[in-house]
């Protein structure tokens, strides 16, 4: 129906190898209670399986919450492998432990938005209804 | 002539696939015509529904069930259903997390769907979500229902095979009892037989099921798993394909074939009447008037019901929802619409 709005789908994902994902469930909680719709696929997620199944599930968003370290190179290569899938219309953000050394890096790779631990979920939230405005 | 976007899903695009998967269940009304075009090259996959309560593990049975599927060489496609949270809107789609190891492989499609509203476990856009897989060409396509346990049925009317999956220590034993759930298993799975207290309610499982009449040729059997340890799956694949071919001997594939299309057709027809309906009487200034009379106990709901039924069917303008414009006929004008354009990929 014209009138309705569409619903934002997002898919959270960890990649690596850390175990912990506390935070990525707050989120994912959090998002929910927002209004949106959630696929949490759980954590020690290669970027292959992060970026297939978001082209399944087909999502405007894929988050990505890294704890091990190994961010740069994951990151980037969840962006690489969407973009080989034509997935181009997906916004990746990112949040976890990042040196703030890397973010420029990683915004330049194409990951739109890094929030740091203890961000609110309500700023997560809002940045996504604004990015999903002029997509 | 098919449209660009229909010979891309036919050629197996994964991409174009689930965008029109996520525009159909947006409902937007340009989804719809590619949908029609994809509906006549389906109708071949074999769908299995699996329902249950919440928890009683539908996900983990799932994921085995694509691994046999796939080692027997057929492509496969989820259709997995979660709740849609009531106060927000939103949901948090967790079935994919138990099947997330099939997503490198090419012959699996894995989509989760929330209920958005719609009751009995499934969500409106399961049929055209089937659909689609259908005609990418899946031999295979499982129907994961939320678990709602009490009003899980509808699945019936949208699957060939229906499992029906227990587990002890979620009060299944008296509470399936109850529920119409009994009636739709065309296979009864009690999952989690690691634990002890399955044996007590595979017993009151059997017991309950006693006397169950044979249909189409078959008589529902109780299979015990343990999904997470991969035990007695294989047995239930086994099951699973010769309740298919009974079907198949028996004459009644096309007989639930024919049961699915027109569970489909109705839930369209009763969405569109009641969007009419409800717009009908939230924009007419008739309804405000009757929802008056009945207050002050002039008329009775019977009689008003059926005046007003009647005279929207004889006016019978299209739904709204079927097209793109809808000008309500109770009110003099037709007030302008706004046009509102589905932006890509939100
Ligand atoms: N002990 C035991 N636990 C199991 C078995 N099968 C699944 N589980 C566990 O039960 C929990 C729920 O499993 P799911 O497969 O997600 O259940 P579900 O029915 O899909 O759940 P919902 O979709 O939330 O309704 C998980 O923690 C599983 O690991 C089993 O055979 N034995
Ligand atoms: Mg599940």
């Amino acid at each position: 129906m014209n009138s309705k709005k569409r619903k934002i789908r997002v898919l959270i994902a960890k990649p690596g190898l850390d175990g912990h994902d506390r935070g990525a469930k707050v989120v994912v909680r959090a998002l929910r209670d927002a209004g949106m719709e959630v696929i949490y696929t759980g954590i020690r997620q290669t970027p292959e399986a992060i970026a297939g199944a978001a082209v399944q599930e087909g999502v405007d968003f894929v988050g990505l919450s890294c704890l091990s370290g190994a961010h740069n190179h994951l990151f980037t290569k969840v962006v690489k492998l969407l973009r080989a899938k034509g997935a181009r219309g997906v916004t990746v953000f990112a949040g976890g432990i990042i040196p703030a050394s890397d973010i420029p890096g990683l915004k330049k790779a194409g990951v739109k938005a890094i929030f740091p631990p203890g961000t609110p979920t309500r700023d997560i939230a809002q940045w996504l209804r604004a990015a999903a405005k002029h997509l | 002539m098919n449209s660009l976007i229909v010979r891309r899903i036919l050629r197996g695009d994964v991409g174009a696939a689930a965008r029109l998967m996520r525009d159909l269940d947006d409902e937007l009304p340009s989804a719809r015509s590619a949908l029609k075009e994809l509906y006549a090259r389906a109708g071949r996959a074999h769908v299995v529904g699996i329902t249950g309560s919440p928890g009683a593990g539908k996900s983990t049975l799932a994921d085995k069930l694509v691994e046999a599927a796939r080692k027997g060489g057929k492509s496969v496609g989820v259709v997995a259903v979660d709740p849609t949270s009531p106060f927000s809107g939103g949901a948090v789609l967790g079935d994919r997390i138990r099947m997330q190891r099939h997503t490198a492989d090419p012959g699996v499609f894995i989509r989760s769907l929330a209920a958005r509203g719609s009751l009995g476990g499934l969500s409106r856009s399961v049929f055209d979500t089937v659909t689609v897989l259908d005609a990418m060409g899946k031999d295979l396509i499982i129907l994961e229902t939320a678990g709602v346990g009490q009003d899980g049925v509808k699945v019936a009317g949208a699957a060939h095979t229906v499992l029906v999956v227990l587990s002890p220590g979620q009060g299944d034993d008296i509470q399936a009892l109850k529920a119409g759930i009994l009636e739709i298993g065309d296979i009864y799975v009690v999952n989690k037989c690691d634990r002890k207290d399955s044996e007590q309610l595979t017993r009151s499982l059997g017991l309950a099921l006693e006397g169950t009449s044979p249909r189409d040729g078959w008589t529902p059997p109780i299979i015990k798993t343990a999904a997470v340890l991969g035990r007695g799956t294989r047995e239930l694949v086994d099951v699973i394909n010769e309740h298919r071919s009974t079907l198949v001997r028996a004459g009644a594939w096309e007989r639930r074939s024919l049961n699915m299309a027109r569970t489909a057709f109705m839930e369209l027809l009763e969405t569109g009447l009641r969007g009419f309906i409800n717009e009908e009487c939230e924009r007419g200034k008739d309804c405000r008037k009757i929802f008056g009379d009945l207050a002050a106990r002039k008329t009775d709901p019977y009689s008003a019901a059926k005046t007003t039924l009647r005279k929207l069917l004889s006016k019978s303008p299209p739904p709204p929802s079927f097209k793109k414009r809808g000008c309500p006929p109770f009110s003099k004008a037709c007030p302008p619409v706004p046009r509102r354009r589905g932006r890509r990929g939100i």
